[in-house]
């Protein structure tokens, strides 16, 4: 009882020695916001204030979250989540193939290296003329931004697969469905956690490039271009808070699984039976 | 049961392969645990993964009653050394014993009680739910040696099974393959570089020379049946044989400067 007690005691304290930067930078920001008094630069204060009464005025059944927040946010995570889910599948399947495959890899490499050197952004005329510019040509951003993480990952994961085990799944004959279920995705899952990981927070930054550009009418990256066009300069810093908080909390629960996912990755690793110096 | 003929292998080409088999010829009959030893670096592992379907080798062939082998054939299963690479860290216990099963047509309830039955036979039941990281070596090892009874081959190849555990536990493995070969009737060739293991455990002992590796001796052991740990190890026969393989494994000089192989045979 004591020992849990302390042991809380100790983790609050660690996290207060993690955290206590926070409210004095946030503090410093406020007294210097305020002396500055300039426009450009309103305090937290304010820029809290102005968050609240956009977004999060509803009622608490709902989270707090106003009618404006569910027209922003639902749209702009759809876009997010649906992007990075197409370009986790399409990355995942495409590097996995190209990492069990010499031929195929010789074929693809180049035009891998040649595609994932293109910025994302350049390609938003293009994809504004093939989709017009609605929620396709959004996704479609987001899917070319975010699969290239995830693709090479998939394909180093894939590709050093360690022989025994491969040799291992030979010998006892085990399928080609099995073996890539249960030996090779499981064997590159560290691997391809990293990529996804990665394209988590591109499809975030990527969203809002998407939405800037495509003159979207609705989410968060339009209600960013509407508050700086209309001088809304607390609700324009607010978005941007906004979109900090949600990229921190995506990154947080995306580990969340991660951890739970390879927990056998990190016990192995503990213990050293991964260990290849012998 | 398994028949090698002028087996033959090169690593390779040009001025840097390494014939690592110089034709090896070699029969196993049914029932039988035959014991490979030889010099470090002969060409053991290759024989072995050659019979396994693992290598394709440059010249003769492997038969496996009668067939030739092409692929991995259906009815053989592998120990491998590195228990800690060839078992899957993603797994439990249970699910690594089990995972082969498929192949044998049963459903789930099934292949879980297989795997219970085998890892009950290692005396590792209690231990299913784990991961393999949370064992140690020598467990390992036996839930290696447990996945390779449950698929109820007919042909158990170890490569070099107990070389990275300790002394103890080497000769409760040893035990543990006699006692397992006596209720499963299987064929079982078991690579290693320890000599006493080999007189210990084999019906006869296969030794190779160095590379490019032939046999050099092919003899048979004639000990008693229950085999112990002391009392087989202090027979005369015992003594006698295994200074016979050692005399041939270390016979020649490291860098001999005498043309060829001499054959003791």
């Amino acid at each position: 009882m004591t020992n849990t007690a302390a042991g809380g005691a100790r983790r609050a304290l660690t996290l207060a020695g993690r955290l206590w930067m926070v409210p004095v930078v946030v503090a410093a920001w406020e007294i210097a916001a305020r002396a500055a008094e300039s426009v450009y630069f309103p305090p937290p204060s304010a820029i809290l204030a102005r968050l609240r009464e956009l977004w999060f005025s509803g009622p608490a059944s709902r989270l707090f979250l106003s009618d404006a927040a569910l027209a922003d946010f639902l749209p702009s995570l759809g876009r997010m989540f649906g992007g990075w889910a197409l370009a986790c599948l399409g990355g995942i399947a495409l590097g996995v193939a190209i990492g069990r495959s010499r031929t195929l890899a010789g074929f693809v490499d180049p035009l891998v290296e040649f595609g994932r050197a293109i910025p994302p952004p350049t390609l938003i005329p293009l994809f504004v003329v093939l989709f017009k510019a609605d929620t396709r040509m959004m996704v479609a951003t987001i899917v070319y931004g975010v699969i290239w993480p995830v693709l090479v990952n998939s394909v180093d994961g894939a590709r050093y697969v360690d022989r025994l085990h491969i040799e291992t799944a030979r010998v006892f004959g085990l399928s080609r469905t099995v073996r890539l279920f249960r030996v090779i995705l499981p064997a590159a899952a560290p691997k391809i956690f990293a990529g996804l990981r990665l394209s988590l927070s591109l499809a975030l930054i990527l969203m809002v490039v998407a939405e800037l550009a495509g003159s979207a009418t609705s989410g968060i990256g339009y209600e960013l271009l509407y508050t700086q066009q209309n001088f809304d300069l607390p609700g324009m810093w607010g978005t941007i808070v906004l979109l900090g908080v949600l990229g921190f909390l995506l990154n947080s629960s995306f580990l969340v699984v991660e951890r739970r996912t390879l927990s056998w990755h990190r016990g192995a690793g503990r213990t050293g039976t991964t260990d290849r110096s012998n | 049961m398994l028949d090698v003929v002028n087996l033959t292998h090169t690593y390779g080409s040009g001025p840097d392969a390494h014939q690592a088999l110089g034709g090896i010829d070699l029969s196993v009959s049914e029932g039988e645990l035959v014991c490979v030893v030889g010099p470090s670096g002969c060409g053991k592992s290759t024989l072995l993964r050659s019979i396994a379907g693992l290598v394709r080798p440059t010249g003769g062939e492997v038969r496996i009653n009668g067939k030739p082998v092409t692929t991995t054939p259906d009815d053989l299963a592998v120990v491998f050394q590195d228990y800690s690479r060839s078992l899957f860290p993603w797994m439990t216990i249970r699910d690594n014993v089990a995972l082969p099963l498929r192949r044998r047509g049963l459903d789930r309830t099934a292949r879980r009680a297989a795997a219970a039955e085998a890892l009950a036979a290692v005396g590792l039941e209690s231990a299913a739910a784990k991961y393999p990281w949370q064992l140690s070596g020598g467990m390992q090892q036996r839930v290696a040696i447990a996945r390779a009874l449950a698929y109820r081959p007919s042909l158990l190849l170890m490569d070099e099974p107990f070389g990275s555990v300790d002394a103890q536990t080497r000769e409760d493995l040893e035990d543990l393959v006699l006692a397992v070969r006596g209720h499963h009737r299987m064929t079982i060739v078991l690579i290693t570089h320890d000599i006493d293991e080999s007189v210990y455990v084999g019906d006869r002992v296969v030794v190779l020379t160095r590379a490019p590796a032939v046999v050099a001796a092919d003899l048979r052991v004639d000990l008693p049946a229950p085999r112990d740990q002391t009392g087989t190890r202090e027979l005369p026969a015992f003594v006698h044989l295994r200074a016979e393989v050692s005399r041939l494994v270390r016979g020649k000089p490291e860098l001999s400067m005498t043309p060829s192989h001499t054959s003791k045979e």
